[in-house]
């Protein structure tokens, strides 16, 4: 008879983990967390309810609607580069706010913290690296994405003011490059800036004036290096989102992504 | 009466064989749908019996009985079977209302287009965090203004700009074709007024673009690998590579 007592009030490890669960799911800090219908909730189980409810009741509803044409999730079609351009911006950003700590923009300490960034910083070369080859990536599949889209004609209407948005895009992610090509503040920086910056001073009328501006004086010097750091970590990243908020929303209003050839 | 739907046809085809075999077994059809595997319960059809004629009627008013009857069980106007609605028409959608929404083939964004996504993703970091692990960055020597290397390249992107200043003046190769390019490109959509996005109705304008990606493609390239000191043309399988990314 006690043995049986015994028996009964002995918990195993999964009980305790479903009743913890349930506790958990009850809490008011959880369901105040999670909206009624998320899975977090309420668990999931598969049902066409609740594939739904995955992106109806998650952030996600803002970038994706709920059902797509079939045709649309097809990898040889979009070969992912859109997505892939965005997900890499998220990358870049990532690494980025991670150099950010290690990072003074002033021409005697710039190239001596990336040094020391190699040398003294855990995981600070390898997080360099990625920056600057995911950006070198970026580059390319903006371009990539932009042939796609081309070949498809995929910027026929209802989409072509989208596609004068993605032409700013482009743009864009060049000028995010170059700004970020000076940074390092070596041989390579310098005069690499210092070559695409002659063109500009060519532009009619404006040219010398904006590249006094953007240069901080009529060469590049220490100013020059300050104004490309402001301009590659806030302006540039600020107006990349405001125009990429756009392009996604558009995508959406437009009838999602172009149909099959 | 056209347009009634083959199933229908058949399902109706099948009822009249159903009421023939019945009649030729002689069982009445009110006595079959009396039974209790019938969907109609007994009290109902009762209801449905006229007692007699009128007063039916006016005892009943909210049962369905349509007229005088003919022979004691089945109502008037009952189809084989002893069923008392009939299929007058199909309207097949279209005929009337404007159907605006076509259906569309739709599949779940989850699992199908998150699934790809998120595959896409892990497969770009790990790519960029193998190609981090093995190729580093380059970080050459601190900046000098008074030391310019030989030759001096523009960022890779920008390699085909320099490349178009070996041939034009400035203003020309630096500012008005890149400058002309972008705008041509953001007005594409408005330029290009052919509407179908079938590969084989837009050959021009696939040309037009393959042929200005090739030209672009070739002049980044010259600029990256065949250019050596003094910007001057060298085969980098002779001379080497004068190239950083």
């Amino acid at each position: 008879m006690v043995q049986m007592l015994e028996q009964k009030s002995r918990l195993t490890v999964k009980d305790r983990v479903t009743k913890l669960n349930e506790s958990m799911q009850g809490s008011q800090a959880w369901n105040s967390i999670f909206r009624p219908g998320s899975i977090f909730r309420k668990g999931y189980s598969d049902s066409p309810r609740n594939r739904s409810y995955v992106v109806m009741n998650s952030v996600l509803y803002h970038l994706h609607p709920v059902k797509v044409k079939r045709h649309a999730v097809k990898v040889s079609y979009t070969l992912c580069l859109g997505g892939l351009s965005f997900f890499l911006f998220i990358l870049l950003t990532i690494t980025g706010i991670f150099l950010m700590f290690f990072y003074r923009p002033t021409s005697a300490n710039a190239w001596q913290d990336i040094q020391s960034l190699h040398t003294s910083v855990t995981f600070g070369l390898m997080v360099r690296n990625m920056h600057r080859w995911g950006a070198h990536l970026m580059v390319l599949s903006v371009f990539l994405h932009m042939a796609r889209v081309f070949y498809h004609g995929a910027y026929k209407a209802p989409r072509e003011f989208n596609w004068v948005i993605g032409v700013i895009l482009l743009t864009l992610t060049l000028l995010l490059s170059f700004t970020g090509y000076l940074l390092p503040w070596d041989q390579l920086a310098l005069w690499a800036v210092t070559v695409g910056t002659n063109m500009m001073g060519y532009s009619p009328v404006i040219g010398s004036q904006v590249r006094f501006v953007l240069l901080g004086g009529v060469e590049i010097g220490p100013e020059t290096l300050l104004r490309w750091y402001v301009l590659h970590v806030l302006l540039f990243p600020f107006v990349t989102v405001i125009f990429l908020a756009i392009h996604f929303w558009r995508v959406r209003k437009d009838g999602g992504i172009s149909g099959p050839l | 009466m056209a347009g009634i739907p083959e199933h229908l046809l058949k399902r109706a085809q099948e009822a009249r064989e159903k009421a023939a075999a019945e009649a030729a077994g002689a069982t009445t059809p009110a006595a079959a749908s009396s039974d209790a595997g019938s969907r109609i319960s007994a009290d109902l059809l009762e209801r449905s019996k006229p007692a007699g004629g009128g007063v039916a009627l006016a005892e009943k008013p909210g049962a369905v009985v349509a007229g005088t009857p003919t022979n004691g069980s089945i109502p008037y106007g009952a189809g084989p079977g002893g069923h008392t609605q009939r299929l007058l028409t199909v309207v097949k959608s279209g005929s009337i209302q404007d159907v605006k929404a076509v259906p569309v083939d739709k599949v779940h964004t989850w699992p199908h287009l998150l699934g790809v996504e998120f595959v896409a993703a892990l497969a770009c970091t790990a790519f960029v965090f193998v190609f981090s692990w093995f190729v580093n960055a380059p970080l050459l020597q601190a900046a000098n203004f008074n030391q310019t290397p030989n030759p001096s390249k523009a960022p890779w992107y920008f390699l085909g700009l320099q490349e178009l200043l070996t041939m034009f003046h400035p203003m020309i190769a630096g500012v008005t074709i890149p400058g002309m390019g972008i705008i041509a490109l953001m007005f594409a959509p408005y330029l290009d007024r052919n509407e179908s996005n079938r590969p084989e109705d837009r050959k021009f304008m696939t040309s037009l673009m393959t042929v200005h990606l090739m030209f672009w493609a070739v002049l980044v390239i010259i600029g990256s690998f065949f250019r050596g000191p003094g910007f001057n043309f060298v085969f980098p399988w002779r001379e080497g590579i004068f190239f950083e990314l």
